[in-house]
């Protein structure tokens, strides 16, 4: 039911999807305590900075930046679990939550996107579970002196991935979205999960990918082309692929072209707000990011738009006023999913 | 079939052999196992390196031995390959009759491998499940023809394994057809067993059967097994690889393992020893066996390595130039060098033309599948080599010239491509011409060609590329250069480039610049002192025309996919101005056979091209007579036909003939009318109008369009024809048969269809000169009548712009074709003797040639109702044309 809304929408209009929950939460200025809460109130690791558990610690401040979203025009909007794994979640010794948090962090984003949908029926709103590449990458060595070494075997990411995907399915989300791929092996275990899963459960949910290029290189951090890595995951019948993080939507440009013009799948993109300033902050205007996107529309690349690190929900705002008035970009002839 | 190490490789209908790589196979390489069994990955790692450098497209890796644990060394080596960029861009084959080990590969790499391999050996159960992890892995499989069984040892037993494979991986698993490649088992030959007689033979044949059969499906193998008898013979195993691959290609062969040291170039192969080598392949004597091991008896020894062959050193330098760079040989370049500098006044004119010569063969051969890339990479070494050691003698003949120079050049390999000769070698002449280059090397984005171009206000920017997508992105570059507003030419070369694509990609995506194809490096400086003259108008109005004219060509034979509704298709018909157009009534009208036209009147009117078309000789006549390639053959083959023909002419046994009619017409919406001197209706002709999406300001155009409509009460005329060169023909062919001379029966068949179109030509010119008489000083030339340069048109049924064979029907009852010259129409519309044309004349100045392209149902609905035949029967014969 979900998913032909989705497939229904993504033929009509471009879909927007929301923008950064970290420079969200950041604004909320949390102290540790806050993010402790009663739950981890004795926790031995200190906690702030890990923004998933707020999922558990203060649900109201998550469901409300998703609502802000919503309210800015988004239609899809991604659970705060970006580093939803056990492998993610070991930095702080919570490896044993995680099942629980992205359960939460699914219902809480769903939630508020019935509340949207109850008001706007004609504009279904809908959840993608934000699957983050994890801290660890299977293909690449930390360790020069040594680059046949590994952190991370695929199996063990694969495990975590599953555990990681039996809580945001349960929780309600209606979309998959493996995000912010800067491995292509990694995000290949997490597809393994998938597919484990969806056997398992006997279940098909729409799956999105979206990788990071890192730089003007124009390849991946493991070192892919864009092509490459739109090959290396297209054994998948995905809904889309795209590309997020990273850069600007200026610099994302010619590589998103290569997926437009190669993939068999909807397209997406949910870049940065711009590149970095000197201080690390992210400081494109909605109105600059805006012009940019409004580039990626005259060129009919995209179905799926958004934003990344340093976005607002005034980001997504201008960038759903611009996506209104254009056409999607039309099915791929040969789209699998 | 879409692979991807770092880089993708895209493997097409027209991507040459992919060479896998075996050096990394403990079975294949008795260093590599010594170096893994030592623990020396670092040297084994070199070993990758150097065989990716050589050219392997796909590495294959096997660590399959009793003493090595498989599963560790497969990790350890695969993670150490994904450290190494330089290995890790091309994809990886992991090799290996150990599941255990298999799937530890699959865990190890983030591009889509393959998986070699798996069969039904083990049933069907473990086949599924194998086949169910590989796609969840993202891999493609290499699937060997082996059953519970067996191995598959024969013709049907290899289709039957290969389709059974095929139908379970495609139906019960859901594997992407296009990822699965089959191994049909290619076992030696000549081994003296009855049983192995057939093995060569029976891999081609399956080859060709699988890609005909199982869509999607291609086809890899190890090609050196082949040749296992002649273990120590080098000569003779080479040679068997090469006529091997060479026929294998043929039958569709993909990908396989092929070790370039042990290749042979085919067309260097020594004829007698080919002959005996093919006669042993392709099963064609009883004795076959025999002979090769005899001969192989007298070319023993005398393998590569003991005694090098230097007798080719005695040949002319160009010769020798060319022999060193189609084998490769780099030893006595410099040398050669040194000779041509005392040979040629400008050290420049020894690369524009030696070199380039030399190069042009290693370019035919490896287009035509007869060399491969390993040995092309070895050709460009030499080539570098031999530039390299000319480079100072011509910067010492430019010093002191004019320091001025005359224009900034890009020149750039485009994004994703790594070959460089051509462009390097553009970038020496022009430099040697007093252009400033600006050489941003190979895989150059197009982002970074416009942002150079931009800071260095370059005048002109020049694309190279060899490999397929190349064409791709060289659009992508032009698509920007417009998006970005872009004036200055932009040149497009390299091997896999061509005048049609960068007319009908590049130049349709460029128009606020000018792009323009350039054949070869040795053009490039006259085209770039066009652009860069004063005035270019000229020049580029050329180009725009030509363009403009390919285009069009090229229209005809695009896959289209958006139509237009057939009512909107007739609004846009082709129009022209009725009232002030000149009907020239025919000086005769009705149905005139001509019987036994001299074929001393026709022979000049023979376009000769195809005929060696035919032959498979490529090259425009006359000059394919002094190829430098096929001009011997060519010539033989010529001179073998004018004898036939003269012996034609003298005995007159093949008769010439041919009946047209001319009438009063005129259309009637899509159809035309002809009509009798009383003015009552003959016949109707219906035909079919384009109906793919057209630029603004061009027509849908049906034939129809040519003939005056009725409503405009204005009278306009119509023809038909039908002749024939090939009655009489059986007397030749009984004869050739009686001596078993294939030769001449095919040759006789040849030069009959020649002589009818010849024919069609001929009386054509007789229509426009003197029957219709609308062209009276009209010109004879050849040339001219090849190019279609005269006022009206002949299309004939069942070409493209009037494909449906059924016109035929009416046209035959209206000349009555059977009773006045005897070609007969069979149940499928296809003409006996089959050294006939038939058509229709247009006279109109405005009539063309054009394809009809896909039509839509609705038109056909139409089409079928006006002729009052059934849907499905009007489907039957516009099949190719369907769009639906």
């Amino acid at each position: 039911m979900k998913n032909e809304q989705l497939l229904k929408a993504l033929k009509e209009r471009i879909l927007v999807l929301d923008g950064a929950m970290g420079t969200m939460i950041q604004q909320h200025q949390l102290s540790e305590e806050d993010f402790r809460g009663e739950r981890f109130k004795n926790h031995p690791q200190p906690l702030k900075g890990n923004n998933d558990i707020l999922s558990l610690t203060k649900p109201e401040i998550i469901k409300e930046i998703h609502r802000q979203y919503f309210n800015a025009g988004a239609d899809i909007v991604e659970t705060n679990t970006f580093s939803g794994t056990s492998v993610a979640q070991a930095d702080y010794g919570l490896q044993d939550i995680v099942y629980d948090l992205n359960y939460q962090s699914a219902k809480i984003a769903k939630e508020a996107a019935e509340e949207f949908t109850k008001l706007q029926p004609d504009k279904p709103r809908f959840v993608a579970g934000s699957i983050g590449p994890t801290n660890k990458t299977a293909s690449m060595s930390p360790d020069v002196n040594n680059p046949g070494f590994r952190a991370i075997s695929f199996d063990e990411l694969a495990t975590a991935y599953k555990e990681q995907l039996l809580g945001l399915i349960d929780g309600g989300a209606d979309i998959l979205l493996v995000e912010t791929v800067f491995d292509t092996l990694n995000a290949k275990a997490a597809l393994f999960a998938i597919n484990e899963v969806f056997e398992e459960k006997n279940i098909q949910l729409p799956i999105m990918v979206s990788g990071t290029i890192t730089d003007n290189s124009g390849r991946t951090l493991s070192g892919q082309t864009t092509e490459a890595f739109l090959i290396s995951l297209s054994h998948m019948p995905l809904l889309s692929i795209g590309l997020n993080c990273a850069l600007g939507a200026k610099q994302m440009l010619p590589y998103l072209q290569i997926l437009n013009e190669k993939a068999p799948f909807y397209v997406s993109a949910h870049p940065n707000a711009g590149l970095p300033n000197q201080f690390g902050e992210y400081d494109e205007t909605p109105e600059l990011m805006q012009q940019q996107i409004k580039e990626y529309l005259d060129l009919n690349l995209i179905n799926i738009i958004g934003g990344c690190c340093g976005t607002t929900p005034e980001h997504i705002k201008a960038i759903a006023q611009a996506a209104k008035n254009y056409s999607p970009r039309p099915l791929p002839e040969n789209f699998l999913a | 079939m879409q692979l991807a190490g770092l880089e993708p490789l895209v493997i097409t209908p027209d991507t040459n052999f992919i060479n896998i790589g075996e050096r990394t196979n403990v079975a294949g390489s008795r260093k590599f196992l010594r170096l893994i069994k030592e623990g020396k990955f670092d040297e084994a790692l070199e070993i990758a390196r150097n065989q990716v450098e050589a050219g392997a497209q796909i590495i294959d890796v096997n660590m399959d031995d009793g003493l090595i644990d498989g599963v560790e060394a497969m990790t350890k080596f695969l993670h150490l390959i994904m450290s190494e960029p330089e290995i890790a861009r091309v994809p990886v084959m992991i090799d290996s009759s150990k599941w255990e080990i298999i799937e530890a590969g699959l865990k190890c790499v983030q591009g889509k491998c393959v998986v070699n391999s798996i069969s039904l050996k083990g049933g069907e159960e473990e086949f599924i499940w194998q086949a169910k992890r590989i796609k969840q892995y993202g891999a493609a499989v290499v699937v060997m023809a082996f059953d519970e069984k067996g191995q598959a040892d024969t013709l049907e037993r290899r289709i039957e394994i290969c389709k059974r494979s095929y139908d379970i991986l495609v139906q019960k698993v859901k594997f992407p057809p296009q990822d699965i490649i089959f191994d049909p088992n290619i076992f030696p030959v000549a081994t003296g067993m009855e049983e192995h007689r057939r093995n060569a033979i029976d891999f081609f044949l399956a080859t060709k059967w699988i890609k005909e059969n199982l869509p999607g499906a291609k086809v890899s193998g190890g090609v050196s097994n082949v040749s296992f008898s002649f273990r120590g013979n080098n000569t003779v195993r080479e040679a068997m690889h090469a006529a091997f691959l060479y026929h294998a290609i043929n039958h569709g062969m993909d990908m396989g393992i092929v070790n370039p040291e042990m290749l042979e170039v085919y067309d260097e192969i020594d004829k007698e020893l080919l002959e005996k080598v093919e006669d042993v392949l392709l099963d064609r004597r009883e004795d076959a066996t025999e002979r090769l091991l005899d001969f192989a008896q007298t070319v023993q020894g005398k393998t590569k390595k003991n005694t090098k062959d230097l007798s080719w050193r005695e040949n002319s330098l160009q010769e020798r130039i060319t022999h060193a760079l189609v084998k490769g040989i780099d030893e006595f370049i410099e040398e050669d060098m040194q000779e041509a500098l005392s040979q040629f006044p400008e050290p420049l004119q020894i690369i524009e033309g030696p070199l380039m010569t030399g190069m042009n063969v290693v370019g035919d051969l490896f287009g035509s599948g007869k060399m491969f890339l390993p040995q092309v990479v070895k050709s460009a070494r030499v080539m570098k080599k031999a530039v390299a050691f000319l480079l100072p003698y011509i910067e010492e003949a430019n010093k002191g010239k004019e320091p001025v120079k005359k224009g900034k050049i890009l020149l750039a390999t485009v994004k994703g491509d790594v070959h460089d000769i051509g462009k390097n070698i553009v970038a020496v002449v022009l430099g040697c011409n007093n252009y400033e280059v600006i050489d941003l090397g190979v895989m150059v984005p197009a982002e970074k060609i416009l942002e150079v171009a931009q800071k260095e206000q370059v005048d002109i920017i020049g694309l190279s590329g060899l490999i397929t997508p190349s064409l791709d992105e060289m659009v992508h570059v032009a698509k920007e250069m417009e998006r970005n507003d872009f004036t200055i030419p932009l040149l497009i070369g390299g091997a896999t480039t061509s005048k049609v694509h960068t007319a009908v990609k590049i130049d349709e995506n460029y128009k606020k610049g000018q792009a323009v194809h350039v054949l070869d490096a040795s053009r490039t400086v006259p085209v770039v002192g066009e652009l860069l003259s004063g005035n270019n108008l000229g020049f580029i109005q050329d180009v725009k025309k030509d363009y403009e004219r390919i285009r069009e060509l090229h229209k005809n034979r695009r896959k289209e996919k958006e139509l237009l509704p057939f009512e909107e298709a007739k609004k846009n018909k082709f129009q022209i101005d009725w009232e002030n157009s000149n009907i020239e009534k025919p000086d005769f009208l009705g149905v005139k056979t001509l019987n036994d036209i001299s074929i001393t009147e026709i022979i000049p009117f023979i376009d000769w091209t195809p005929f060696f078309k035919a032959w498979e000789l490529h090259g425009k006549f006359p000059n394919i007579l002094d190829d430098e390639k096929v001009g011997e053959e060519a010539t033989k083959l010529y001179h073998d036909a004018r004898i036939l023909l003269q012996r034609i002419e003298r005995e007159r046994t093949l008769k010439i003939k041919a009946v047209f009619g001319i009438w009063q017409a005129n259309s009637i919406g899509e159809d035309i009318e002809i009509y009798n001197s009383e003015g009552e209706t003959l016949e109707t002709f219906y035909f079919l109008r384009q109906q793919t999406k057209k630029a603004p300001g061009v027509p849908n155009i049906s034939l129809a369009d040519f003939v005056v409509p009725k409503e405009k009460g204005i009278k306009d005329y119509f023809g038909a024809f039908a002749v024939t060169a090939g009655i009489g023909i059986e007397r030749y062919l009984e004869e050739f048969k009686k001596e078993n001379d294939d030769f001449r029966s095919i040759l006789i068949k040849a030069l009959a269809d020649r002589l009818a179109e010849a024919t069609a030509e001929w009386l054509h010119f007789k229509i426009r000169t003197n029957y219709w008489g609308y062209s009276k000083n009209e010109k004879f030339d050849n040339d001219k009548l090849i190019k279609e340069k005269y006022r009206g048109i002949r299309p004939a049924p069942g070409y493209p712009a009037c494909p449906d064979h059924t016109l035929k029907i009416p046209l035959f009852k209206q000349l009555q074709v059977t009773e006045n010259i005897g070609v007969e129409l069979t149940e499928s519309l296809a003409m006996y003797p089959t050294a006939a044309v038939s058509g229709f004349y247009f006279a109109n100045p405005n009539s063309k040639y054009f394809g009809l392209g896909k039509i839509n149902k609705d038109q056909v609905e139409d089409y079928a109702s006006r002729k009052n035949i059934s849907v499905q029967e009007a489907e039957k014969w516009l099949q190719p044309n369907l769009n639906y």
